[in-house]
């Protein structure tokens, strides 16, 4: 099997230059740009939003404990089971004994990445369950027994006429490349499922600790649908998605309809706390909640990057991200993608194995910029970089760095090497990106950049 | 085995590394208006801005004057998109209103065949509060029927009074908050237009999987 960090130079390489791919995922990244920002400029004040925001995940993060305990017994307390994973094993296996348990056949969900995470699809499919995604991106890329591309855009890297076509040998429906004609299949397709469903998965975006309730965001309806008609409701959700107070949600909700896909609202914002109760109409005979640690609580303890945790996964990272939109979602082959998803992969699977990804950025700090809760993603990337070299150093930069230092505090050594080097570069601009060339991994594919005729030192003399 | 205790343990082992602070505490709901979008506080305004809001995201306001020319102009809707069943449940202003369609009515209350309901052209329901800042309705398993009424059916129908317009989101909360103290209904769901998607090429499709159509009538 090949490594993760060589698999991604692989796909990267393959993605970058692949002009069909850019010119889709610049469609659509232009029409979500276009709408944030007139959505941002709706606000007040943005920055004073941010602030706010960044202020309750701190509270909450930092105090985790407390709000996850307030969240647990207020849920319980209106009938809801609540159950605790630490890691993906054990959700996967408190999700199959409550299928067991209610004899399901067919399970309809809505989307959530924490399954994404947990490869919860892969495992039902395998132990025969029907299982069927319903938000209509997801259910697309199900279709194609793909990961979903990116957090909140899961079928971006599709035009119309891809998915006309897997419907067509997935489904074997035939519909015009309509936008509208594509959705209604699906539609159609996914009604008669959640009629049949006998247990509906969902997850969420923020847990209010204060009232015990779950809130998820969505624009389709497919989550409401799966909230509301299947006799057993299952939200899996990560422990760090608590917030303190019901009324913090007045602020969060805009604010992630706003990063996420530009809107002043999502269309769906539902918050819920608990299965049907004694005088209601329909819901769920029972609520189930699964909390999921799967090394949270080790991104938790690095108290550096905590702030990650606050993380709302409204995809705006990704979306301003010049490596994302050049290597595209699936090159990242983790669940979250983007400069969140190269932050916190190294904690949720192993910094020897993904530490790579915090290359995988020109630190131009677009990604802190435009984050909603202000994380510090740039500078987690270069966290990362100095433990993954702290951790084992690579060989190659041990010598080179080794060979620099004398060379850079010698003064004389310096400017020796800077004369020899303008030579150097007159030499090799013979041969320039040809495969003699020395700096040929460089120039194969751009412009080296000329050393300066003068140096300051040079100039300055110069001046005096 | 007790994976509740297992977590909790490292959580709070992990917290005793203090993170580099931030001043401020958790936000008040001044400091909130304070940033969000501005709403006047007139309710002409608001009422307005609501109008403004909702021709934008596709949904119909109708105003009515009082119960008779809401019956009128519901079967006006009836005729032209040519109901067969409706859905509603036991309201003060939805059930009359649905019974006075001539059409056979689902009553939600207090269970029902889900899938009759997917069979009706139209859920009407009440709702706890209307958004002026967002063009947002407030709805909750207590107030408008259940989960299923006002998602299932392609036309979901809102009868709303014109005093239960409020400004903005902050309001709509504190409102939810001083309602139902601690006993809030099992769901409760901002809805904010027809059902939507734009997942195939950002292309804004309606009706996703929820209704395609939203009518709010303002007695
Ligand atoms: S890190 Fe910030 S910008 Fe990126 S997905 Fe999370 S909340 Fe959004």
């Amino acid at each position: 099997m090949t490594s993760p960090a060589s698999q991604f130079t692989t796909d990267a390489g393959r993605v970058a230059p692949d002009l069909r791919h850019r010119g889709i995922i610049q469609a659509a990244m232009g029409k979500y740009e276009t709408v944030r920002d007139q959505r941002k400029k709706w606000f007040q004040d943005w920055e004073g939003a941010r602030n706010l925001a960044a202020r309750t995940k701190f509270e909450a993060v930092n105090h985790l404990d407390r709000y996850l305990e307030e969240f647990v017994s207020k849920l319980e307390a209106r009938g809801t089971k609540v159950h605790w994973a630490s890691t993906s094993a054990q959700a996967r296996e408190i999700i199959f004994s409550i299928l067991r348990e209610k004899d399901a056949k067919v399970v309809v969900k809505s989307k959530a990445m924490t399954s994404e995470e947990i490869h919860l699809n892969a495992a039902m499919a395998e132990a025969g369950y029907e299982v069927v995604e319903s938000d209509l991106g997801e259910f697309i890329v199900q279709l194609r027994e793909e990961a979903p591309y990116h957090l909140v855009f899961p079928a971006m890297h599709l035009t119309r006429g891809d998915i006309k076509e897997t419907f067509e040998d997935k489904l074997h429906i035939t519909s015009s490349d309509n936008p509208e004609d594509l959705t209604m299949v699906a539609r159609r397709v996914l009604r008669e499922k959640y009629l049949q469903a006998d247990v509906g998965i969902t997850g969420a975006n923020f847990a209010v600790a204060e009232t015990g309730m779950i809130s998820i965001t969505e624009n389709e309806g497919n989550a409401r649908l799966t909230a509301a008609l299947p006799k057993t409701m299952i939200t899996l959700v990560g422990i760090e998605k608590v917030l303190p107070r019901i009324t913090d949600l007045a602020l969060f909700l805009p604010m992630l309809a706003v990063m996420g896909t530009g809107q002043a609202l999502t269309c769906y914002n539902t918050m819920y706390g608990g299965p049907r109760q004694a005088d209601e109409a329909d819901g769920p005979e029972e609520f189930h909640v699964v909390l999921l640690d799967n090394h949270r609580t080790s991104l938790l303890a690095d108290a550096e990057q905590r702030d990650a945790l606050g993380c709302i996964r409204c995809g705006a990272c990704l979306n301003v991200c010049p490596i994302f939109k050049n290597i595209g979602g699936h090159t990242y082959s983790t669940t979250y993608g983007g400069p969140i998803g190269s932050v916190i992969t190294p904690h949720l699977r192993g910094l020897t194995q993904w530490k790579h990804l915090s290359d995988a950025s020109s630190l131009c700090g677009a990604c802190t910029e435009t984050c909603p809760v202000k994380i510090d993603l740039h500078h987690h990337l270069l966290q990362n970089r100095r433990n993954g070299a702290k951790l084992k150093p690579s060989l190659f930069q041990k010598t080179a760095f080794k060979l620099f230092a004398p060379v850079a505090n010698v003064r004389v050594l310096w400017s020796l090497t800077t004369q020899l080097s303008r030579i150097g570069m007159k030499v090799r601009g013979l041969v320039n990106g040809s495969i003699i060339d020395p700096a040929h991994a460089w120039t194969k594919t751009r412009e080296l950049p000329p050393i300066a005729p003068q140096s300051f030192r040079e100039w300055w003399k110069e001046r005096q | 085995m007790n994976e509740r205790e297992n977590i909790f343990k490292r959580i709070r082992e992990a917290l005793k590394a203090p993170a580099h602070s931030l001043a401020g505490g958790l936000p008040t709901v001044a400091e909130q208006r304070g940033v969000m979008p501005a709403v006047s506080s007139e309710h002409e305004a608001q009422m307005a801005l609501f109008h403004a809001n909702s021709a934008e995201l596709r949904a119909h306001i109708v105003l009515v004057a009082d119960m008779r020319d809401l019956e009128t102009k519901m079967a006006a809707l009836r005729d032209e998109e040519g109901w067969k069943k409706v859905a509603a449940h036991v309201g003060d202003l939805s059930i009359t209103t649905a019974q006075s369609l001539g059409l056979p009515v689902l009553i939600t209350h207090p269970g029902f065949d889900k899938e009759e309901l997917a069979t009706c052209d139209a859920g009407i329901t009440e709702c706890d509060a209307l958004v002026a800042q967002t063009g947002s309705v407030l709805v909750t398993s207590r107030s408008a029927g259940g989960r299923a009424l006002s998602c299932l059916p392609p036309h979901h129908v809102i009868i709303a009074r014109r005093e239960q317009l409020v400004a903005d989101l902050p309001t709509a909360f504190e409102q939810l908050v001083q309602k139902y103290g601690g006993n809030y209904p099992s769901m409760i769901s901002f809805i904010t237009g027809p059902s939507r998607t734009g997942d195939i090429e950002r292309i804004l499709v309606l009706g996703a999987h929820g209704p395609k159509h939203l009518t709010i009538f303002m007695v």
